[in-house]
């Protein structure tokens, strides 16, 4: 099973299972990968962006990017 | 390195401090901040390397040489060697911040294919040792290739260190592709470049890997930058190079990023130590208030009306001093030369003209200072995260922030700020509204018509009508330019949902004495640049509103009941027949013609319409009073009928006109270099002074009758 990160609500650390969709060559190319370790930080005050953490960097995803990325359970 | 003058571009990831080095090098003061995309041109500057002058170029900030983004493209252009005809670089600095040494390296490996030496610049290692990380230079070098250094870009010891380093280092192109390990990519590669690339493009030989690969895992055509024929003919092989990848079961949007991140995990492996930092840094903590769904868009709202408060009223005693200086050196000269034209063309034109402007440098200095440190912490990227939902719903973009932002300086950099925004449609909206936000050239204007004609009375306690009206006025201007991007996106809806991935930086104290120097600087080029225009139109207005003289006898004929011989003599000038041609269609604004002259002025720059007033005047007050500019607007009366010029509804008015006219032709400028065309700018410049016009009519109809 695994979720999407657009999915999830409560902050914690997942590991990324597959990266799909427009954007995967952005987000691979940031070192957003398969296997990597990612921290959902925070939400915007709107819900999206979401704020996350990859290789101690953080960056801002809108939801059409979060939706790229999924995450083991 | 030979003894031979070379070309040395900067390049690395996003706020990396590739500008610290670059300046450190060639001593000149490019922008710092901590903000993603700062620089987004190509800088040229040069530094004495080993005993030899060599090129520098700072370049804009990019994650993959594969771009996405106006600024990213700049930089892949420069380094291939089709930018603007310049030849491409001889050596690269790849400066790379350690912290994230596997993501900085991903661009290096780019590099590496490009056939150009490069020096693999380590940098921020200050950040590194508090974090424990520790790099074997050795190793990586070895591993990579090419020759490595560690430095801290702010240490002046580190830059003389790197200087060294380079003079002596040993340079070889690396060979390209040497991450590449898997057939199938290599075969679709030669494909594209042998099918495609060399028969149909111009593209250098040296570039020709990192082409096909980009055209590989794009799959399309569309944000190449050079022109060719055969677009089926190409879109067709790049069909089939994709083909060659999926039955081999790899996906062509993947593959090659997957092949650099191994190549990079077997070059830092053994070359690189960290701790897995998992404890909340001072970021997390301060994020957690700034980014916080209620604090947040509370603290950005009054962080801006701190900045309007600070301008507004912090700077009022540096102003009361300098218009002080003007008023004694302008009544010294008066008196120190002899009386005749030359005394009344510096006093009158250029030192009215000048002092009119140069008593805003104090507001100018404080909102840079302003602005400077919100960027040199690392604020403007989480205001950019809160505020890009409410963004998005008015047809702007996240991005967008930190250009209106520095709208509120100049509109000038915050258009080119707005290459950091990757689509073209949120792109132009932030342009088309930028010149809304109130620029520091409109706060003369402002600041004199309120001190002039709104009362200073106090209302709810701690405010004042003045401090009101001018917050207001800031308010109106980002309210405009919602409003209009609102309507813009109405007209061009939105396919998609645009991508915005956006680093966020570890919060940084400001560097004072960059801060400090940056708003020199600036405050420099604001009273040299506003002088150079105001002085040479305060001379030809004191001329046409001087000249022709009037003799006794025409006077005691014609002139209005109690209008005095100046006044008379101006409103027969060359200047003053002519603003009153045009009165007719600027009094429902509630303009007279001299205000006219000023509007005309001012269309060169806002600023001017300070100076313009001053001259004019000038010329019409008597030599021996000389009072401030504010209270000759409101002792300004009509000869004809005795009524004071300016009612409250005419200052408004007029302040509603500026705040929304295109009165600047830099902008103009600005905008068609930006666009590449002369549709937008016209577009510009006719909604924003119709708009104005419209709004200054109902502001004074509706003042005037209340
Ligand atoms: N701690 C630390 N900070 C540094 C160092 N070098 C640069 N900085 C800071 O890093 C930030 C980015 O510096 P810039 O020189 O603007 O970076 P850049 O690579 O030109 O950024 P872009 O133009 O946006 O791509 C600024 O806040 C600098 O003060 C360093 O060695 N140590
Ligand atoms: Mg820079």
């Amino acid at each position: 099973m695994s979720t999407k990160l657009s999915n999830i609500t409560k902050p914690g650390a997942y590991q990324i299972r597959t990266i799909t969709g427009a954007e995967t060559t952005r987000l691979m190319e940031m070192g957003i990968l398969p296997g990597i370790r990612l921290e959902m930080i925070r939400k915007a005050p709107t819900g999206f962006p979401i704020e996350i953490k990859v290789r101690n960097s953080f960056y801002t995803l809108r939801k059409s990017e979060a939706e790229c990325i999924e995450l083991e359970n | 390195m030979e003894q031979t003058p070379k070309t040395i571009a900067l390049v690395g990831n996003p706020n990396t401090g590739k500008s610290t080095v670059f300046n450190a090098l060639t001593g000149l003061r490019q922008k710092i901040a901590n903000y993603p995309g700062i620089t987004v041109e190509r800088k040229v500057g040069t530094s004495i390397i080993g005993g030899v002058l060599h090129q520098i170029i700072d370049l804009p900030g990019a994650y993959s040489l594969n771009y996405k983004k106006l600024d990213e493209r700049i930089a892949y252009q420069a380094l291939i060697g089709s930018y603007e005809h310049e030849e491409k670089p001889d050596l690269v600095l790849a400066v790379v911040d350690v912290t994230n040494l596997d993501r900085n390296l991903f661009l290096v490996s780019q590099l590496l294919d490009l056939e150009i030496p490069v020096i693999l610049v380590l940098n921020m290692m200050d950040v590194a040792e508090q974090k424990q990380i520790t790099i074997n230079e050795q190793i990586l070098s070895e591993n990579l290739g090419i020759p490595v250094i560690s430095i801290s870009a702010k240490k002046r010891e580190d830059i003389e260190r790197l200087k060294q380093f380079v003079a002596k280092a040993e340079l070889s192109p690396p060979s390209p592709l040497a991450w590449l390990d898997s057939f199938q990519l290599r075969q679709a590669l030669g494909k594209v470049k042998k099918e495609w690339i060399q028969p149909h493009t111009n593209i250098p030989e040296s570039a020709q890997h990192t082409e096909a690969l980009r055209l590989i895992s794009e799959g399309n055509f569309e944000y190449v930058f050079y022109t060719f024929e055969e677009q089926e003919k190409g879109l067709k092989v790049i069909e089939q190079a994709r083909e060659i990848l999926e039955q081999a079961g790899e996906n062509p949007m993947a593959t090659e990023v997957l092949q650099r991140y191994d190549f990079i995990d077997r070059c830092t492996k053994d070359a690189t130590q960290q701790n897995t930092d998992t404890s909340l840094s001072i970021t997390d903590r301060i994020d957690s208030v700034v980014t916080h769904k209620v604090f947040g868009p509370i603290i950005f709202t009054s962080i801006l009306l701190l900045m309007f408060q600070a301008i507004f009223s912090w700077a009022t005693p540096f102003m009361d001093f300098i218009d002080l200086i003007f008023i004694e050196t302008g009544n010294w000269v008066a008196n120190a030369l002899p009386p005749g034209i030359l005394n009344d063309l510096l006093v009158e034109g250029v030192i009215a003209g000048l002092g009119g402007v140069v008593i805003f440098l104090p507001q100018i200095v404080f909102l840079f200072f302003f602005i400077y440190i919100l960027e040199g912490t690392g604020y403007m990227a989480r205001a950019a995260f809160v505020m890009d939902g409410f963004m998005t719903k008015v047809g702007l973009h996240g991005r967008s922030v930190v250009p209106l932002m520095s709208g509120f300086a100049c509109a000038i950099p915050g258009i080119m700020a707005a290459r950091t925004i990757e689509n073209w449609r949120d792109r132009i909206i932030t342009i088309m509204v930028l010149p809304f936000m109130a620029c520091s050239a409109r706060l003369p204007v402002y600041a004199l018509l309120i001190a002039a004609f709104i009362p200073a009375t106090p209302v709810l306690g701690i405010f004042t009508y003045q401090g009101i009206t001018f917050f207001g006025l800031y308010i109106f201007g980002i309210v405009m330019a919602l409003l209009a991007a609102a309507v813009m996106k109405w007209f061009f809806p939105s396919g998609q949902q645009t991508p915005f991935i956006m680093e966020l930086p570890a919060y940084k104290l400001p560097k004072w004495d960059v801060v400090f120097k940056n708003v020199a600087d600036r405050g420099w080029i604001f009273v040299k640049e506003a002088g150079k225009i105001i002085v040479a139109i305060s001379i030809v207005l004191w001329f046409l509103a001087s000249f022709p003289g009037v003799d006794q006898q025409e006077y005691d004929q014609n002139a209005y009941e109690g209008e005095t011989i100046e006044s008379y003599q101006l409103r027969n000038s060359f200047a003053g027949k002519f603003g009153q041609i045009i009165e007719p269609t600027i009094e429902p604004l509630g303009f007279d013609w001299k205000i006219g002259i000023g509007l005309l002025t001012s269309f060169a720059a806002r600023e001017v319409m300070v100076g313009t007033l001053n001259t004019i005047y000038s010329i019409e007050g008597s030599d021996e009073d000389i009072v401030t500019l504010k209270e000759k607007l409101i002792n300004d009366t009509d000869p004809e009928t005795g009524q004071p010029i300016y009612s409250i509804a005419t200052a408004l008015s007029l302040m509603v006109f500026f705040a929304l006219a295109m009165q600047c032709m830099s902008t103009i400028a600005i905008v068609r270099r930006e666009t590449n065309s002369w549709k937008w700018p016209t577009a510009m410049f006719v909604y924003m002074s119709a708009l104005a016009y419209v709004c200054s009519l109902i502001t004074f109809q509706v003042g005037s009758n209340l």
